[in-house]
Order: structure tokens, then sequence, then C-alpha cells
């Protein structure tokens, strides 16, 4: 990867409040292809809020949003599927009623010449894709309200990956996963990284963050406390910027946090 | 949930007959409810062979009463999945029927100078009563979707403005009569006639087959598993067998001989000796049905239809899907007033005339029917057919109980208890098989 190209996503400034609070204040974050980034910090410190300015599911007061280096416009999430970029949020944002693929393909789904839904080839299409991320998995006449987490997991990011998702959000991808599938979507995120998608992982556990990001960004109180490469920082370290907001002594200096 | 994905491998269920034949055991058991009923009535009307509940002039007749009800609870169902209610339809219903007396007895004639039964006076009524229909339904879905009215309110609020706008538009008088060729789709006027009846019965078999080799066809292209063709043959039979019985019952209710010979001396013809027919299936019936396979295409097989559930089941996530769910609150609602037109044409056509009334308290059977036809009031759940059959199933005891005789505040009551009841079969059926409720 060439270091001197602009980095596939930098969020530079941005803001948002809820009434007088201040939920996201004044923050940069930069992520590149093939990276896994994280964004750490505790309930209500504003990491969801941040995601879903990127996501288009909520507009920004302010600040600019770059892909590929070029001013983006996101002002809602049809936009942001323009730019590539698949969000999976922490309710998984899947409608119960309906089986895996009407899912997979919601909002984009296929139609046959005379103008009327596909569903079989939609249904092909989705055996394909789940058959490659989680192959155990048989249950595509079912709603997903019948799903296990992890299955309804897994369909959350087929439906990321089959739509060529260049920027992927995963909000608290493992929360609600027993240590079995947990370890499943790890090595999802391992392959999609290796396939060149960049990747933004919200999470509360500092131990998956270790093991799974590139680059780590913690947030308290809205405001970025600073950005720090995983591998030179202990776990405690970590523990450390979210608790006290205290920077350990390698982390990167901001804007853009990028070394 | 579960944690651990170990489910997704379960060993197929032994297949019994229902599973093979992929049938909605639903579906099976409100048509279990339904012969149910109508054979009870039949026994309590004479008995079980000679009872006068199954006569073919009765099945007609519940056919033309349930249609204008029928045509509104598919529209119900489409509301009520969004986890929205309208309860102006029956109100709706008056207004747009209102509009259609009046423009065909000032509009077309006085303004227009159509003369009497002009062939475009009843097209021209239709289609202005349809557009009130959209344009009210329209505008009550932008209140509800893009002003954030609950349809709940904005919709009570309907059932009193719009009953009275009709008052307002007719100055309260019973119009009539209405023009003949609009009068048609009443019922009983208007019908197809024996040999067309069959004719349309062996068309919609040909097209119910047609139907079911191409989604045979379509699943062996996918190489997806198929049907075996056993139970594919005993399905088209079931579907024939009920299509054509359906139009055979029809065409049994005869013509009354004095009627019969006015409309031979009506087109200068004397009637033959001996000479009988019969009504075959109503305008009435041939409008709900239209309805009915068009409203579950557009369930079924449309991105409309597949936004409508996915909001129903989930509206954050329809949001987060890039799909405009203001936009189709507004069309949800649209629809719903296009079919309360329509509906109103039978509804005026079968009295033919308008009334103050017309339509009164619809909306609670429209909504019974949705429901008792297995429409989650949570959202996400409903069948047109379904909706359809709640419909019968609510005429049939309304009008068996007629029959029988039992007491009109009874009547009442019993469907008032039916449909509680059914809706907690319904839900300790979902409970049952697991289903979110």
């Amino acid at each position: 990867m060439s270091t001197n190209a602009a980095p596939l996503v930098e969020l530079r400034d941005l803001q948002k409040s809820f009434g007088g609070i201040k939920a996201v204040d004044h923050v940069n974050i930069d992520l590149k292809a093939g990276e896994v980034v994280g964004v750490l910090g505790h309930n209500g410190a504003g990491k969801s809020v941040l995601m879903k300015m990127l996501s288009g599911a909520l507009q920004r007061d302010g600040g600019d949003i770059y892909i590929n280096g070029e001013k983006a416009v996101i002002n809602n999430p049809r936009d942001a599927r323009r730019y590539n970029i698949e969000t999976i949020y922490q309710t998984l944002a899947l409608a119960d009623n309906l089986d895996a693929s009407s899912n997979l393909f919601l909002g984009r789904e296929m139609v046959s010449a005379t103008g009327l839904l596909d569903d079989n080839a939609m249904e092909a299409e989705t055996r394909k894709i789940m058959h490659r991320l989680n192959p155990n998995f048989r249950r595509f006449h079912t709603p997903v309200s019948g799903l296990s987490g992890g299955q309804r997991q897994s369909v959350a990011i087929a439906r990321a990956v089959y739509f060529n998702a260049k920027i992927l959000i995963m909000d608290e991808p493992t929360a609600a996963l027993g240590p079995h599938e947990t370890q499943m979507v790890a090595d999802l995120i391992q392959e999609l990284k290796r396939s060149g998608i960049g990747i933004f992982l919200i999470d509360h556990d500092v131990h998956q963050v270790k093991n799974l990001c590139d680059r780590a960004n913690v947030m308290k109180n809205g405001q970025l406390v600073g950005t720090v490469e995983v591998d030179k920082v202990s776990s405690d370290d970590l523990l450390g910027m979210i608790i006290a907001g205290k920077n350990p002594p390698s982390a990167i200096p901001g804007p853009g946090a990028l070394a | 949930m579960t944690d651990t994905s170990t489910t997704a491998s379960a060993p197929a269920k032994p297949r019994n007959i229902i599973a093979s034949l992929e049938l909605d055991t639903r579906l099976l058991g409100m048509i279990g409810a339904f012969i149910v009923i109508c054979l009870v009535f039949n026994i309590l009307t004479g008995g079980l062979l000679d009872g006068r509940f199954l006569t073919p002039r009765n099945i007609f007749n519940l056919t033309i009463q349930t249609a204008s009800v029928a045509i509104m609870a598919t529209g119900m169902v489409f509301i009520i999945v969004t986890r929205h209610i309208d309860l102006s339809v029956g109100s709706l219903l008056a207004t747009c029927s209102a509009m259609m007396a009046m423009t065909q007895t000032v509009v077309t004639p006085e303004w227009l100078g159509l003369g009497l039964n002009h062939p475009a006076t009843a097209p021209i009524a239709i289609g202005v009563g349809v557009l009130t229909g959209v344009l009210i339904g329209a505008f009550h879905g932008w209140i509800v979707g893009y002003l954030g009215v609950p349809a709940f309110i904005v919709t009570l609020g309907g059932l009193l403005v719009w009953r009275n706008v009709a008052w307002y538009l007719t100055t309260g008088q019973t119009i009539g009569p209405l023009d003949h060729n609009f009068t048609l789709f009443g019922g009983i006027d208007g019908t197809l006639g024996p040999t067309l009846s069959w004719g349309f019965g062996l068309i919609a078999v040909a097209l119910a087959f047609y139907a079911m080799w191409r989604g045979r066809a379509n699943k062996g292209a996918h190489e997806f598993p198929v049907k075996p063709l056993w139970a594919e043959a005993v399905l088209g039979a079931l579907v024939a067998i009920a299509i054509l019985g359906f139009v055979a019952i029809l065409n049994a209710y005869e013509i009354p001989g004095p009627r019969l010979e006015r409309l031979f001396e009506a087109r200068g013809e004397v009637m033959p000796e001996g000479y009988t027919s019969g009504y075959g299936i109503p305008y009435s019936v041939l409008l709900l049905i239209a309805v009915a396979v068009v409203m579950t295409v557009v369930a079924q097989r449309t991105r409309l239809g597949r936004y409508i559930f996915a909001t129903g089941g989930n509206p954050d996530a329809a949001e987060l899907s890039g799909i405009n769910t203001r936009l189709l609150t507004v069309k949800v609602f649209a629809i719903m007033g296009a079919l309360c037109g329509l509906a109103g044409l039978v509804a005026s056509a079968r009295l033919s005339f308008h009334s103050n009334d017309i339509g009164t308290l619809d909306e609670l059977r429209v909504i019974a029917a949705a429901v008792i036809g297995g429409t989650a009031l949570s959202g996400g759940l409903g069948t047109i057919y379904g909706a359809i059959l709640g419909a019968l199933i609510m005429q049939s005891l309304q009008s068996g109980m007629a029959m029988v005789g039992v007491d009109a505040p009874f009547q009442n009551i019993v469907v008032g208890a039916v449909l509680v009841v059914a809706v907690l079969i319904d839900i300790i059926y979902r409970k049952r098989t697991g289903a979110k409720v």
C-alpha cells in the first residue's frame, strides 16, 4: 500500500449536539484500506453517534468527511451506500419478519424482466454468500426472528459484504454472541480485512480490540482522547484512556491522528 | 436467542402430507373454521343435507354481501402491517359514494349534457370516486407520515370529517336512482351469466396451473428443491375443484322465470318454452377477485410490498436500508383510499342509490376482517387472502344468525366475541409455533 495516497476515510472536525449536550465534539479520525480501526469508550462517549454521521443515519452539525481524499456528501443512508459504506448496527437492523435473503437485499431487491421481485435469484445469491461466510447456515426460509444471534450476525455481515462494502462500520458485532460465534465473527473480520476493506470497529471489549484492530481511537464525553497503535500499548493503557482520559506516551497526536 | 449455531444443521423434520403440499396451516385452520360455521348453520336451518344456508341462493348472496368489506379489508392489511390503523374507511366510503352519486346525477347530465344511462357516465363516476379516495387517503398518509400525527388520531378525525363531508355534498338526501351501468356492480343485477362464468373459471384454472408450472420451473432453474410431483398434482386438483365448484354453485342459482321473461322482452325476443338460466359470477365478485389478485401480487412480488412488510417488521431497519418510510405511509393510505372508492361503488350500486348512512360502522367490520384473517396489530404479519376469508367468516356469522332467527343484539354480541376469540387462538397458535406475536 502506498503511504502517500489519501486515507480511505478522513473524519474532520465532526460535531453533533443533542439539545445542549455535545455528543460528538470536534472529532478527527482516519481509516486506511485493509485496516481495522477501533473506536472505544464508555456508553455515551459518542462512538455510535460518530459512526452514524458516517453511515448517514444522523446528519452532522459541522465538520467534513473525505473519502479517498475527496469531500463526500452524506446526508442519509442512501448517500452512504453510494460511497460503498455499509453499516452493521448493534441492533443489526434486520426486519425480523422477513427471511435471510429478503433482509440481505432489503432496499436493493433483484427484479426479473417483468419488474416483479425475483425471489429465487435473490435466494440463490444469498446461498452463495452465506456458504462463504457461514457454511453451516441452512435456514433460508425462516424469518430471521427464528435465527440464533450468530446466524443473525452473519446475515447482517453478508448484507454488507455482498454489496461490495469498501468501508464497513461494525457496532459491537460480538456483544450478543457466545464464545464460539465470537470467534466466527473475528475470523470473518480478518478475512474482510485481507480483501482490502477498511473497517471501523466500535467495541467495549479491550481484548477484542487488541486482537482485531490495527489502531484504536478512544472517546470520552464526545471528545477524542487519543489514537494509539494497539501493538504499542497494553490493555491497561487502553483502559486508562477510556476511564481517565489519559493518553500513554506512544499516543499519536492529532488532527487526523495518522502517524 | 441461543448462542450456538448448531440449530442451523438440525435434521429436516419428517415430512407429512401437509408439509409436502407446503400449505399454510393457518389458512387451513381458517378454512376449517369457515366450513364448520357453514355446516352448523346449514344444520340449524333445516338439516345437514337440506338446510337453507348452503344453497346456491344463499352462497350467492353471501358473496355479494361480503364484496364491499372484503375489498377494503385487503387495503387494511397493508395499513395494519405497517403498524397503522384506519378508522375512517366507512366514512371515506360514504364520501366516495357521494362523489360518485353526485357525479352521475348532477355533473354528467347537467354539466356535460350526457343523457340517461350514457355509456361514459359510469366510467366517469367510478374514476371520480376512486380519485377522491386516493387523494383523501394520500392526505391522511401525508399527515401520518410527514407530520407525525398518529394514524389513530388522523383517521378518528377523518371518521367524523368525511362522514359529514358526504352529508354536505348530498345535503343529507338519498341520491338515486343511479346509472344503469353503474348499478351492474351491485350484485344481482350484474352477473356474467353461466357461459361466461364457465369461461372465466377455466381461464382462472389455466392461469393457476401456469403459475404453478412457472414457479416449479423457476425453482428448478436455480436447482432448489421442488415439491414432489404428486403433491403438485393434488394441489392443482384442489385449486381446480375450488374454482370450478365456486362457478358451478353461482351458476346453479337460477334466475326466476318472470325475470327471465322480462329480460327477453327487453331484447324484443320471446323466451323459449322451458328456458332456464343461472346468474353466474356477479361483477362485484369479479371486482373483488381482481383486487385480491393485484393486492396479493403487490404484497408478495413487488418492492412496494416487500417494503411494507419490512417497515412493519422493523421500521428502523427499513429506514436504515434506504427505504423512504414516510412516502411509503402515503402510498399505503392512498391504496386504502382507492379501495374505499371501489367499495363505495359496490355498496351504492347494490342499493342502487347513495344514502346518508352508507358504510356506517364498516371501519369496524373491515378491521375485524383483517384481524380475524391473521393480520397482527403489532405489524409485519398479514395476508390478503386471510383478510378476505375473515370478511367472509364475519358475513357468514351475521347472515347465518339472521337466518336462524337470533335476535339482533345477540348477533352483534356473538360477532364481537368471535373477534376476540379468533385473535386469542391466533396468539396461542403463534406462541406454539414459535413465531413472533
